[in-house]
This record gives structure tokens, C-alpha cells and sequence, in this order.
């Protein structure tokens, strides 16, 4: 929804048309970003579909007959299915339990709760699977062998490299999208209503369970969706717990399709469907939260009371902190227990201790440093770029400066339904033969990550963009300011904490990108998230702990700094969508 | 007569060795102009690395880029950027004799003859020139002495079958590790695919390298590792690790992995002086002495504490048929074991 509401001048303007005139200097500048993000997008899924018709014998459908009757290729179909639902309705579960109590409850320590749910939210999975192995491996798993010494049994209490345990890990950090959804929706309905159940007799807990929940059904279901999406994405959770256990996905089955000889075309051919699946459900997702009837969701006015927990208070801070803990800490301590030990199965004593695993991941082992440069100089470009292109787009659609802005926004968001590795086979295909071969330098990944990211940076530039009325925009024009220059000047100031979180989220998104990386680095390009699996690949435990550590603690300080910067928490509250 | 052959013999091994002597120089210089060398190897990173910094400590003014991946990830990299014209590697190494033959038939490697292959013998020496066998690893059956009492161990390929192990077994993977492509190749010829699938029927663990077996030997996650780099669980036992290498009688796979210069090197005197360089006696010796491995040059001793290679029964695989059957190997292994 457009919130501007044209002046005369502009009328006039735009009446005129593109009459010499009223020619607009700054249209140039609207129409390339326009067509940049539209050529962005069509590459890579151009390529995807064109490859995905050709074999050796020319124009045909033989991949896709190959695809679908193969039953390797079946079984990873239905695996990926099956995790996906399972993870959505664990997500949820979660997500909407811990957002519930965060925004509606007197839930003690909320801040911290919320800082921590941030917290999983920015772990990337590959490096919470890689934890969990050494936390719940069957028989070495430190969780096991407690167990095993506290009950004296022989058997383990979780096997993580199977089915359940792979769905277990990227349930718990999937949850944090389901999360944030669910806080945004809480934080809007009222209290009107529950007080008119509380009127008539109900009591709290029934009030919850038919007033609040139904309310916020539309929340529910869009935060299964975005989960199931998540997870059918993920490449190195699946990758990392799935394989040893001889369970292939979607996404680990099409990395597998570019072991020589490659077959792209079977590549391109397995990608197709995941796309229109997820074209699907993302379809699927806006038809309910577009529909009508959850007006009472509106946002402004009436009052929020928040339900006392009374004596559950305590337990149910308890189950938060339980749930944390899978994401969180115990994660968290056996990675730094990892870079800290020799063998990292020993209790950490002195004689255990070591800096070796540090000095060899950053000083020995060359890849490392190579990586770290590239890995930071790809996220502060992607995430400026990023930034904007975003703003000049956002720009475009809210105030409307072409026509067919509205189609120009499903491109933008296009990527946001594509997986991070069928993205990547798209590039791959399309930038590594002439005219433009990117594939070897860092670009096909600055492009991959800046079609990946753009999504969230528009999301984020655009809804500031809505609070922002343009009336200080026209006071600039009428003194003769053009349009790039009221932007520049009187927009994106007034919009600076909105595109510090934009920058940010890019960042942080960037470096912790594995998906469509694992298929783009060459060895010149490599990024850390690839050197952690390659080093995952050969069981260099102290290393990858060390590299995972960096990562964890760059994305924290970013965090802290925009924080201090913008002087409240962008990233899990309201804004975030 | 005597005396003269042996002047002549003199007399050309002066001039050999001046000869080389000068060319050597030439190489160095032209080396040091060039700045790097960029390596591909499948080489466990620890060892890798070090061996680079060996070089580097030789040569200061030439760093040495190691990329380390698994030996078809290393294949798959070479050949990525061959189609798509980039010329980054210098020298490749893989486990993987197969990938030679087919680099060479793509002209994707050069003819270089070093002098330090002078004393090898010719299972470590292609016959035209184009690749060397930089070690000879071997694959083995390894076990966790702590869990696993050495007269319950298994002993032979085949007691690996036994449902005892069920859920205790870990394995590498051939679609990633040229030593278990070889080990595979190695054992099908032995005792055919129905032993791969009685083996599958025991839940193995997969592992991607030859060398994670060692980790997950030793942790304990799974305590028996049904192949798997035998110097890289050397190393680890080295380490203090609990861990105990079985040699079995049926016979050893015996990987020699080789070596090769790309055809586009971009540092084409630096590749040539690292690859003399790491098949001289003395850097052999570094991989026998630290890193535990077996190579190819006759003077190199080898720890006490190792089998000779003498007093094995060898397996070895020819590097054709490892070409041609590594599809068929990748896809049944896949087929057995899941992934």
C-alpha cells in the first residue's frame, strides 16, 4: 500500500508523462536498478530451465523422466518432505510457544529470552550440526556418555545422525522465524477482545487457547510455511548429519550431481520442482494471510494486558531455557570446549589445554586467512551494494516511479523462494561460459549473495520507507532538489536505523552462507563457511570450533554495534518480516 | 679397460651432475620470479601443510597455496575450471590413479621428467612422462582398543561382516576419497560386490575422507573403521590416541598417489621445482618420518614400528580399469549405503 498521497506538482508531472519536457533526470537511474534486479534474476533462472531441457540428443525431456524414476533421486525427494513437514511443525510449535510467552505473558528475563532466540537465529545450522554431532553422537557424544554414566545402560539416548535428529537440529534453528512472526502478530492484537471473553466468564487459559490462537492462525500456518521453506533450503545441516547416515536430500543430491563427471542438466532438471514448489507455498502462504476477517490484528488502539502465569511462571521460563540450550548453549560450550582441548572428548583440564587448534586454523592451515579476507570483504560489499539497490528500489515502488512497479517487486522478492543451491546452480550455468564469465573470481558469489539478500534488504528499506511521508521529499523538490537528491538528503537520513538493520542483516546473512557457496568457490574464492566443511569432510574438529567461533563472534559484535548504533534491537522486534 | 669404464663413469657423472647443477639454478631463479606454487592436493591438511612450509622454509621467496579436498572433490575442481577456461593450479595430486589417465588423455597435464624420479621404480613412474607417484598410502582396518578387546578384533576383511559389528562400523566414501575408490576396486576383484552388500547390512557410518575414520575411530563413535587411511590413523595413534591398525593377510590395497603438473600452470617453473623438490629422498623422507607414509623411493627408512611394505600382501589396481569402473563404483556404493 502506497502510503503517499501526490501533490499537485507531482499530478502535474506525472501527467506530462515522459514528454521532453518534464523529462526526469533521475529516471535513468530508477529504470537501470529496475533492470538490474531484473537480469539478476532472470540469468540464473533462465539457465536452470533451458539446461533442464537439453540432453546429449537435444531438446527433450529425458532429465526429467531420469529425475523422477530414479529411486535414489525419489528417496531424496520424500526424505527432503518429510524433514521439511516435521520441521515446520516442530518450528511452529516452539516458535509460537516462546513468541507467545515473550509478548503476552509476564514471562520472567524476557529481554535476555529474546537476545537468545536472536541468538539462534544467527548460528548458522551447518555449525549447530556440526556441534551436535559431538553433543549427541551415539556412542562418543558427550550427552551419551553422560547418560551412560549416570544410568550405567549400554545404549544411547540420542542418535543424531538419523532422521529424527536431523529434523531435531534444523527444527531448533528454524524456530526463530516462526518466532518472529508470531511476536510481531501478538504484539498487535489487542486486549479487547480476550477482555470481552474474560466478560462473559472465561477464564485465562480459555481465553488463550479460543480467542489469541485463533487470532493468530494465519501467523500459525505462514510460520510453518517459512520453516518448511527454511528447512527444504538448508544444505549443510542435511549434509553434515544426513550423510554419514546414508540419507541424501534435495540439496544434497544436487551438490552430489556436480561430482565429475557433472551433470548439470540432471542438476537443472532437480531444481525445477523444488522452485515451483516453493512458488507454491509461498502462493499458498498469501492467499491465507491476505485473506479478511483478522481486522481485529489491525495494530493501533486498545490496550495489551499481559496474562499472569502465576505459579507456572518459573516452569515455563524453564521449558524456554531448555529449549535455548539445544540451540544455544550447549552448542555453544562444546564448540569453544573443541577449539580450547586437544581431544575434545577429555574433560578440559590443563594438561588438555591448548591454543594449538587456534594457531593452526589461523596461521598454519593457509586456506584460513584467504578465506577470512574474502569472507568479510563479500559481506561488507554485498551488504552495501545490497543496501543500496534496495533503498533506490524500495524507493521506486513505494513512491511509485515506474509503471509496473508491482511486478518489479516479484522479482525483487523472487529470490526470497529460491534455495540458496538451486540459486547457485543457476549462476553456475550462467556465468561460467562467455558472454560473462564470473565463475573462479569472488563476483559470481557477490552476485549470488546480492540475489540471495535482496529480499530481506528491500523488506527492511521498504517498510521504513512506508513510515517516512514524502511531504519533506516535495518541500526539497519545490526548492528544486531532483529526486535522487531528496533522497539523498532528506529520505535516507530520516531512514538511517532502517538501513543499518538492512546492511546488517545482509552481512550477517553473507558470512554465514554456505548453500550456494559449496557449488561457486574455486579455490582462489574460497569463503569460511566452505573451509569449515571441508574441514568437516576430513573431521578436523579444534579447526572448524575455532573458524565457527569467528563466525558466531563477528555476527555478535555487528549485533552490539547496531544496537549502539540505532539504540534498540532491530532484529527481533517488530520490523522484522 | 676397467680403469677406463670406470673414468667414463666418472667423467659422466660429473658432467650429469654439473649439467643438472646449472639447470637447477635456472629452475630456482625462474621459480623465484614466478612467487607461488598453487597445490591441489588430497593430502590430509595437517600433512599438506606441513609439507608446504618444509618447501617454503627451503625456498622463502616461493609460497606454496595448499588447497586440500578429497580426491574426486580435487578432480572435480580441475575439471570445473578447465571448462570454464580458468587456469589456477599449478601441481595436482590426488589418490586416484584413474584421474591421471584421464587428465592426460584430456591434455590436461604436462610431460616433465624431474630428476629427482631418477631412482624410482616404475610402478611409481608414468611410462610417458606425465605423472609420479608422490606416497603409497595403504587401507586398513582399524579399532578402538578401549572398547574392543585385541582377541575380540577383527582380523580379516571378512570378519568385518560379521552383524556383531552392527551400528560399530565406520567407512570413507569412494565418491569422495580416491584411497577408498582404490580400496573398493581393490576388494570387489577380491570377493566381489555381495561383500559390499553384506557389509551395508551392518548400518556403517559414512564418513567423506579416508582420514575422518581415524577421529571417529578414536572417539569412539564408531570403534571400528572398516578402511581409512592407515598413515593417517597412524598419525593419530602417534598422537596418543586409542587406536590399533590391523594389517589383514587376504591382502592390503596399496594406493599410489600420484602427482602432475597442469598443462596451463600459471607458475609452470615453480610446479616443476616443487615437484622435484617433493620427490627427492629428503622430502620422502619427511612423509615417511612424520607423516607416516610410504613412498616410492628405495632409500627411504621407515619407522620401527610400521610393517614393511615387503612384508605385505599387496593389493593393487590397475589405473584404467579404476577410470572406467569409477562410475559403476560411486553409484553401488551409493546404492548399498544410502548416500
Amino acid at each position: 500500500m502506497p502510503v503517499s498521497e501526490t501533490t499537485t506538482a507531482e499530478t502535474i508531472r506525472e501527467e506530462r508523462g515522459f514528454s521532453l519536457r518534464g523529462f526526469d533526470p533521475t529516471l535513468p537511474v530508477w529504470i537501470g536498478a529496475a533492470l538490474f534486479v531484473v537480469f539478476l534474476m532472470l540469468m540464473p533462472l533462465g539457465s536452470i530451465f533451458v539446461t533442464s531441457l537439453y540432453n546429449e540428443s537435444g531438446l527433450s525431456l529425458r532429465n526429467y523422466l531420469d529425475v523422477f524414476t530414479e529411486p535414489a533421486y525419489l528417496k531424496a525427494i520424500w526424505n527432503t518432505l518429510v524433514i521439511s513437514f516435521w520441521v515446520g511443525m516442530i518450528a511452529v510449535l516452539i516458535g509460537a510457544l516462546l513468541g507467545w510467552l515473550v509478548t503476552r505473558t509476564d514471562l520472567p528475563f524476557k529481554r535476555s529470552v529474546r537476545a537468545l532466540v536472536m541468538a539462534s537465529f544467527v548460528t548458522p545450522p551447518f555449525l549447530g550440526a556440526f556441534a551436535w554431532t559431538l553433543l549427541a553422537g551415539p556412542n562418543a557424544g558427550l550427552l551419551n556418555n553422560w547418560y551412560r554414566s549416570l544410568t550405567g545402560t549400554e545404549g544411547a539416548l540420542f542418535n543424531i545422525f538419523t532422521m529424527e535428529g536431523l529434523i531435531f537440529v534444523m527444527a531448533i534453528y528454524s524456530f526463530p522465524y516462526v518466532f518472529s512472526m508470531i511476536a510481531n502478530v501478538c504484539e498487535l492484537i489487542s486486549s479487547d477482545l480476550e477482555d470481552a471473553a474474560n466478560i462473559l466468564g472465561a477464564n485465562k487459559w480459555k481465553i488463550a487457547l479460543t480467542i489469541t490462537l485463533p487470532l493468530t492462525a494465519p501467523a500459525l500456518l505462514g510460520g510453518f510455511i517459512v520453516a518448511f521453506l527454511h528447512s527444504l533450503s538448508l544444505f549443510g545441516a542435511p549434509a553434515i548429519l544426513g550423510l554419514p547416515a546414508g540419507i541424501h536430500t534435495i540439496t544434497t543430491q544436487i551438490w552430489a550431481f556436480f561430482q565429475y563427471p557433472p551433470r548439470l542438466d540432471l542438476a537443472a532438471a532437480f531444481s525445477v520442482p523444488l522452485l515451483l514448489a516453493t512458488v507454491g507455498f509461498i502462493a499458498l502462504q498469501k492467499k491465507m494471510l491476505g485473506r479478511k476477517g483478522y481486522s481485529t490484528v489491525g495494530g493501533k488502539g486498545g490496550q495489551k494486558r499481559l496474562l499472569r502465569l502465576g505459579k507456572l511462571r518459573y516452569p515455563a521460563l524453564l521449558l524456554v531455557l531448555v529449549v535455548l540450550s539445544f540451540s544455544v548453549f550447549l552448542p555453544y560450550w562444546i564448540l569453544l570446549k573443541a577449539a580450547l582441548s586437544k581431544a575434545w572428548a577429555m574433560p578440559l583440564t590443563l594438561d588438555n589445554f591448548t591454543w594449538g587448534n587456534f594457531s593452526f586454523a589461523f596461521f598454519e592451515y593457509n586456506d584460513t586467512q584467504a578465506a577470512i579476507v574474502n569472507t568479510f570483504k563479500l559481506g561488507i560489499l554485498t551488504a552495501t551494494a545490497g543496501t543500496l539497490v534496495a533503498t533506490l528500489l524500495a524507493y521506486i515502488t513505494n513512491r511509485q516511479l515506474l509503471r509496473g512497479s508491482r511486478y518489479l517487486v516479484f522479482f525483487i522478492l523472487a529470490p526470497l523462494v529460491i534455495p540458496g543451491i538451486v540459486l547457485a546452480v543457476g549462476l553456475f550455468i550462467a556465468y561460467t561460459r562467455p558472454p560473462i564469465v564470473l565463475y573462479g573470481t569472488v563476483w559470481i558469489l557477490f552476485i549470488a549473495y546480492l540475489t540471495k539478500e535482496m529480499p530481506i534488504g528491500y523488506s527492511q528499506t521498504e517498510s521504513t520507507f512506508k513510515s517516512i511521508h514524502p511531504e519533506l521529499e516535495d518541500a526539497t523538490r519545490i526548492i528544486g532538489a531532483n529526486r535522487l537528491r531528496a533522497l539523498k538528503d532528506v529520505t535516507v537520513p530520516l531512514a538511517r536505523s532502517g538501513l543499518i538493520a538492512a546492511w546488517s542483516f545482509i552481512f550477517i546473512g553473507v558470512i554465514r552462507e554456505l548453500s550456494a557457496s559449496i557449488l561457486l568457490f574455486t579455490p582462489s574464492s574460497k569463503v569460511v563457511s566452505v573451509v569449515i566443511f571441508d574441514l568437516k569432510e576430513e573431521g578436523q574438529i579444534g579447526a572448524i570450533a575455532v573458524l565457527g567461533i569467528l563466525l558466531l563472534a563477528v555476527s555478535f559484535l555487528v549485533i552490539l554495534a547496531v544496537q549502539w548504533l540505532v539504540g534498540r534491537d532491530v532484529f527481533m522486534g517488530r520490523g522484522r518480516e | 679397460m676397467k680403469q677406463s669404464v670406470g673414468l667414463l663413469t666418472i667423467a659422466l657423472l660429473l658432467v650429469s651432475a654439473s649439467g643438472s647443477f646449472a639447470q637447477d639454478a635456472a629452475l630456482v631463479d625462474a621459480a623465484k620470479k614466478e612467487k607461488k606454487v598453487i597445490w591441489y592436493t588430497s593430502l590430509a591438511i595437517p600433512s599438506s601443510t606441513a609439507f608446504a612450509h618444509f618447501f617454503m622454509k627451503k625456498y622463502p621467496e616461493i609460497d606454496v597455496e595448499v588447497h586440500r579436498a578429497g580426491s574426486q572433490r580435487v578432480l572435480q575442481r580441475v575439471m570445473q575450471e578447465a571448462d570454464a577456461g580458468i587456469k589456477n593450479v599449478d601441481v595436482v595430486h590426488t589418490s586416484d590413479a584413474g584421474h591421471f589417465t584421464l587428465l592426460k588423455d584430456k591434455g590436461l597435464i604436462m610431460k616433465y621428467v624431474p630428476k629427482s624420479s631418477e631412482p624410482f621404480p616404475a610402478g611409481f613412474k608414468d611410462s610417458g612422462g606425465y605423472y609420479y607417484g608422490l606416497r603409497a598410502t595403504l587401507s586398513v582396518i582399524a579399532y578402538n582398543p578401549k572398547i574392543i578387546a585385541d582377541k575380540d578384533a577383527p582380523k580379516t576383511w571378512k570378519d568385518l561382516l560379521n552383524a556383531k559389528w552392527r551400528g560399530k562400523e565406520v567407512t570413507a566414501h569412494p565418491g569422495y576419497s580416491g584411497i577408498i575408490m582404490t580400496h573398493v576396486l581393490a576388494l570387489v576383484k577380491q570377493f566381489g560386490w555381495e561383500y559390499f552388500q553384506e557389509l551395508a547390512k551392518n548400518k556403517v557410518h559414512i564418513t567423506q575422507s579416508a582420514n575422518d575414520p581415524a577421529g571417529v575411530v578414536a572417539s569412539g563413535e564408531r570403534p571400528v573403521g572398516v578402511n581409512g587411511a592407515e598413515y593417517f590413523y597412524y598419525k593419530t595413534l602417534k598422537q596418543g590416541n586409542p587406536l590399533k591398525i590391523v594389517y589383514p593377510k587376504e591382502g592390503v590395497p596399496l594406493v599410489v598417489s600420484p602427482t602432475a603438473i597442469a598443462a596451463a600452470a600459471p607458475h609452470p617453473n615453480a610446479a616443476k621445482l616443487f615437484t622435484e623438490y617433493i620427490l627427492t629422498k629428503e622430502s620422502q623422507q619427511v612423509l615417511a618420518d612424520k607423516e607416516g607414509l610410504y613412498t616410492g623411493h628405495p632409500e627411504v627408512t621407515y619407522p620401527k614400528d610400521k610393517p614393511l611394505l615387503k612384508d605385505l600382501k599387496l593389493l593393487t589396481v590397475d589405473a584404467d580399469e579404476l577410470q572406467k569402473r569409477n562410475e559403476e563404483i560411486k553409484k553401488r556404493f551409493t546404492e548399498f549405503f544410502g548416500a
